[in-house]
Parts: C-alpha cells; sequence; structure tokens
C-alpha cells in the first residue's frame, strides 16, 4: 500500500496560537481514517490543511507523494500559483459540516457546477452524471429541489455527490454529521459506508464513534495539537492506552 | 420558476368546520372617522387651492407628447441608464478593489469613494465641465486632440459626473453584498477546484445581488431625478426642456407639473422592473415565491387554463 496523505512534522498557528504542534500521520490508499478529538484539538485544522484551504508553517504534507502547496527545487520551497493549487484541489474532495451547498443552484445544479465549470464537461454529460450520483446517495427525486427546500441530512448528502462528481482521489470529511438532527445522522453515515466499501480513500473528522469504530481502518485521537494515539480504532476505541484519550473516551462513549 | 396557483386559491381565513366560530360585536373606533375626516379635508383644500390657482391647467396634455419633450425624455432616460452603467462597472470594479490584499488598490479605491461621496455632485458637474482650465487641450496621440471645451460636450459633462459620483456609492452596496456572502460558499467553491475568478463570478456574485438589487433599484430612481441637475451644464434633459417651453409659451410652472408626471411615470416604471428582478434573484432562498400581480391576474381570469411551466 501507498501513502494517500503523508504527513511530517506539521505546525499551523493562528497569530500567536498555536493550533497543530508537530502532526505526523500517514494515511494508506483505500482506507478510512478517522481523526477524533475534543473541539480545539486541531483535527479539523489538519483536515482543512490538506487541500490547502490553510497554510502550514512547519513540515512537509504529502497528497498522493506530491508536496501540498509547494513545489521543491533543490533546497527551496516555491509557493504554487493558485491555479496550480486549484488543479490539486480538483482530486480532494471536501463535505463541511455545514454543508456550504450553492442555496442559488437546484441540487442537480450543484452536483454539475465544478464538472461544467472546472473540468469542462458538457451540460448533457454533467446532468446525467448528476442524476446518477443523486440516485447513489438516495436523493434522485430531489434533483430540482433548492438547498433550502431539503432537511439537513438531504443537503449533506447533496454535498457529498457534489464532492464525488469531481471523481476525487480523497475524500476530507469536516464533521459530516455534526450539525444533524440525531434521527438524519444515519442516512448519512449509509453514504459515507458505501463509499468507503467502494474503495474510496476517505480522511473523517468525526464524533461518531460508533462509525469509527465499524467502518474506520485506522484512527487517530488527537488533543492540544498533538497525535496522542493512533492505531486500530477498534483497539483504541475499546482498549485506549493513554489516560487523555480514557478520558476523552469516557465522557462521550 | 414553476408557481403552484391553486396554493393561492381561496381566502386563507375561513374559519375551520367543526365548533361553532364567534360572533362577537366588534370594538367601535370613531377615533379613526375623526382622523380620516380631518385627513380628508386636509386634502380637499390643497386640491381646491390648486384649481382655484392661476394655473394653465390646459398646457399640460397639450405639450405633453410635444416632439422636444419626448426628446428631453430619451435624453434623460440615456443619461440615466448609462451613467447607472459607468456606476455599477465602476462600484464593482472599486468594491473589488477594496476587499483586495494589495494595499495600493485598496487605498485608492478608499479615496475614490471619499472623494466622489464626500462633494456635491452638482459641483463635480461643473467642475467636469470646466476642467479646460487644467488642461487645455485633450490628446489622446494619433486617435484624437481637441480642445477640452470641445470635447467636453454637456453630454459626456453629465455622463461623466452622474456616472463617476454613482460609482462611489454603487461600490459601497456591492461591497456590502460581497461580504455578505458566507465564507463557507467560497471555501466550497475553492475545495471543489473553482478558480478566484469563477469562484466570484458564478457563485459569490449571484447570492450577493440578492442584497444589492435592493438599493440599486433605489440608487436609478435617485438616478432618474438627479439627471435633472444636468441641465445646469446645458444638456437637454427632461427638466430642461420644460423649462424652456415653459419660459417661452408662459406657463413656467404648468411645465414643471408636466415634468414631475413623467418622472412619476417612469420610476414607478423601473419599480416594477426591480420587483421582477429581486424575484429573479430571490431563487433558492424561499421556499415558494408568491405569484406575480400577473399570475394573480391570469389565475383569477383565465382559471381554465394553467400558467406556463406547469405541467399538468
Amino acid at each position: 500500500m501507498t501513502a494517500m496523505v503523508k504527513a511530517e512534522g506539521i505546525h499551523k498557528s493562528f497569530g500567536a496560537v498555536q493550533v497543530l504542534k508537530g502532526i505526523d500521520l500517514e494515511v494508506q490508499t483505500g482506507e478510512v481514517f478517522c481523526l477524533i478529538g475534543p473541539s480545539g484539538s486541531g483535527k479539523s485544522t489538519f483536515l482543512r490543511c490538506i487541500n490547502h484551504l490553510e497554510k502550514i508553517n512547519a513540515g512537509r504534507l504529502y497528497v498522493d507523494g506530491e508536496l501540498v502547496g509547494y513545489r521543491q527545487k533543490g533546497d527551496k520551497l516555491y509557493e504554487l500559483k493558485d491555479s496550480e493549487v486549484a488543479l490539486k484541489r480538483r482530486d480532494i474532495g471536501m463535505v463541511f459540516q455545514r454543508f456550504n451547498l450553492f442555496p442559488h443552484m437546484t441540487a442537480a445544479e450543484n452536483v454539475m457546477e465544478a464538472p461544467v465549470q472546472v473540468k469542462g464537461v458538457s451540460r448533457a454529460q454533467a446532468r446525467e452524471r448528476a442524476r446518477e450520483l443523486l440516485e447513489k446517495v438516495g436523493l434522485g427525486d430531489k434533483a430540482g429541489n433548492y438547498p433550502s427546500q431539503l432537511s439537513g441530512g438531504q443537503q449533506q448528502r447533496v454535498a457529498i455527490a457534489r464532492a464525488l462528481a469531481m471523481e476525487p482521489k480523497l475524500m476530507l470529511f469536516d464533521e459530516p454529521t455534526s450539525a444533524l438532527d440525531p434521527e438524519l445522522v444515519g442516512d448519512v453515515l449509509d453514504v459515507m459506508r458505501d463509499l468507503a466499501e467502494s474503495g474510496m480513500t476517505m480522511v473523517v473528522v468525526t464524533h461518531e464513534m460508533g462509525f469509527a469504530r465499524e467502518v474506520g481502518d485506522s484512527l487517530v485521537f488527537m488533543d492540544g495539537g498533538v497525535v496522542v494515539e493512533s492505531g486500530n480504532p477498534r483497539d483504541v476505541l475499546t482498549n485506549p492506552q493513554e489516560e487523555r484519550t480514557q478520558s476523552f473516551l469516557s465522557k462521550v462513549l | 420558476m414553476t408557481v403552484d396557483v391553486n396554493k393561492t386559491d381561496g381566502p386563507a381565513d375561513t374559519p375551520p368546520a367543526g365548533p361553532e366560530a364567534i360572533k362577537a360585536i366588534p370594538v367601535r373606533h370613531p377615533g379613526r372617522y375623526v382622523s380620516a375626516a380631518i385627513a380628508l379635508g386636509l386634502l380637499g383644500s390643497i386640491v381646491y387651492a390648486f384649481a382655484q390657482g392661476n394655473i394653465n391647467w390646459g398646457a399640460v396634455p397639450e405639450y405633453f407628447f410635444n416632439d422636444r419633450v419626448i426628446e428631453g425624455l430619451l435624453n434623460t432616460l440615456l443619461l440615466t441608464v448609462v451613467s447607472m452603467l459607468i456606476g455599477i462597472v465602476g462600484g464593482i470594479l472599486l468594491a473589488v478593489m477594496r476587499l483586495s490584499k494589495n494595499p495600493v488598490t485598496s487605498s485608492i479605491a478608499w479615496f475614490y469613494i471619499w472623494f466622489f461621496r464626500g462633494t456635491p455632485v452638482l459641483v463635480q458637474l461643473f467642475v467636469w465641465f470646466n476642467l479646460g482650465i487644467v488642461f487645455t487641450y485633450i490628446n489622446l496621440g494619433p486617435i484624437y486632440k481637441d480642445y477640452w471645451s470641445v470635447f467636453m460636450t454637456p453630454l459626456l459633462t453629465a455622463l461623466l459626473g452622474l456616472g463617476l459620483n454613482e460609482a462611489a456609492y454603487m461600490a459601497e452596496i456591492c461591497r456590502a453584498g460581497l461580504l455578505s456572502v458566507d465564507e463557507g460558499q467560497t471555501e466550497a467553491s475553492h475545495a471543489l477546484g473553482m478558480s478566484h475568478a469563477k469562484t466570484l463570478r458564478r457563485i459569490v456574485i449571484p447570492q450577493a445581488m440578492r442584497v444589492i438589487v435592493p438599493p440599486t433599484g433605489n440608487e436609478v430612481i435617485n438616478m432618474l431625478k438627479t439627471t435633472s441637475l444636468v441641465s445646469a451644464v446645458g444638456y437637454m434633459d427632461l427638466f430642461k426642456v420644460a423649462q424652456d417651453i415653459g419660459q417661452r409659451a408662459g406657463s413656467v410652472v404648468e411645465m414643471f407639473f408636466l415634468a414631475s408626471a413623467w418622472y412619476l411615470i417612469l420610476t414607478s416604471v423601473f419599480s416594477v422592473g426591480q420587483y421582477y428582478l429581486e424575484r429573479y434573484y430571490a431563487k433558492g432562498s424561499t421556499r415558494s415565491l408568491p405569484p406575480t400581480p400577473v399570475q394573480r391576474f391570469k389565475a383569477a381570469v383565465l382559471p381554465a387554463r394553467r400558467p406556463k411551466g406547469v405541467s399538468a
């Protein structure tokens, strides 16, 4: 197996606040990689560094063997142009906690937007693909609805379809179910489970320990900007070694 | 846009079937009759005063469709539309400049807005007209060369004066609109690999329009009225024409009434346009839009026919 994401000593600070204090980890191709931890532990920030929505201050971050946000020539780093960053982001899908669907477009238009605008796919082809993807997330009959006409769970599934439309090789999930009513969480997790079974590489920031245990291949517990414990989710969740992991899990489980 | 016409059928507040509805004698409001009578009395006395005044009312319809009036009207419309276009394009440019990370461009935009908002537009018009003191010639190399006074026609003065002034106001409206769009939208768009320009054009601006359109409609109506200032630099707009005719025909006040009537008609037409534009950009924001007056009329008059876009 090769590493889809490789992080070496990632540091990130917002002003004087250090959010990431040296993260080292590897996400293997095809695995579901779960990030858990208390809020403010830096897990969402780390996720956002992977597609360069946040710039790291130190360390090296690689996606599919390529440096994120920079090009290395000799021992010098050159910042990538915006267009080059955009080119790399095409291959990385992202799903946000608050969906961030485009409210002025229907569900189908949301899914079609990036393939048409970024990849230059024909509208007819994109529409057909959008229909398939919406069908896949169980929303075939909602193609013509605007986001305001959909429930939170439905919106999040459209957001997943929108990310998949770019045919990414890596999917990032930033607390995808945290803004949902409890009864709607299941539908979204089902879609993610299907996606995992299809072999997609997924990095998931989540508070859903059940999902992490069932679907996750690896799990990392973060606190205070560092990785506290990592391993197989079933081992870590049932038999945590570190004290901080134990106290966190005792509160959420 | 499909609208379910059936939903609007019937009064909304029909009492539900079941328990007997309450039948009570409503509270009387004698004060309302008194205040209505006073208001009507005052209104009547104003109308009476105008009717008694030495006004030749016949002059208004006589000149209403006069060739010169129509020409002035078209000039006013031309001025309104082109000045607004200059204002909108300039405003978007200035707003983007102000929001840019480049300190030079954002300072220039700030200075421009400070200057043009801080001086009266009438003064600006006179300055443009008389800028020959600074620039004796205008020289664009082989393309164009002439005296400033020849180059600066009343029309050009009016367009520059009004348009550049408007750009300062539109810049603030556009900036407010762009800032009103949630940052998550930009992030989602970037995460999909869309460029800054595409994000702005496809995602941010369409949503900003909801905030931008209503005050812009206001600006258009303001602009229509502000164009009357350009009579001061000799441009033949509706107001200037009305003044000229009034002085020659000895019916000055009558022509002001005529001009007022035309301004009212134009602002009313613009208001209708604004209503439909706002509906267009409200797309996706409300669960279902109420039918337009036209759709309501059609639904009431032609119950058998279905409005366009509704499939059976």
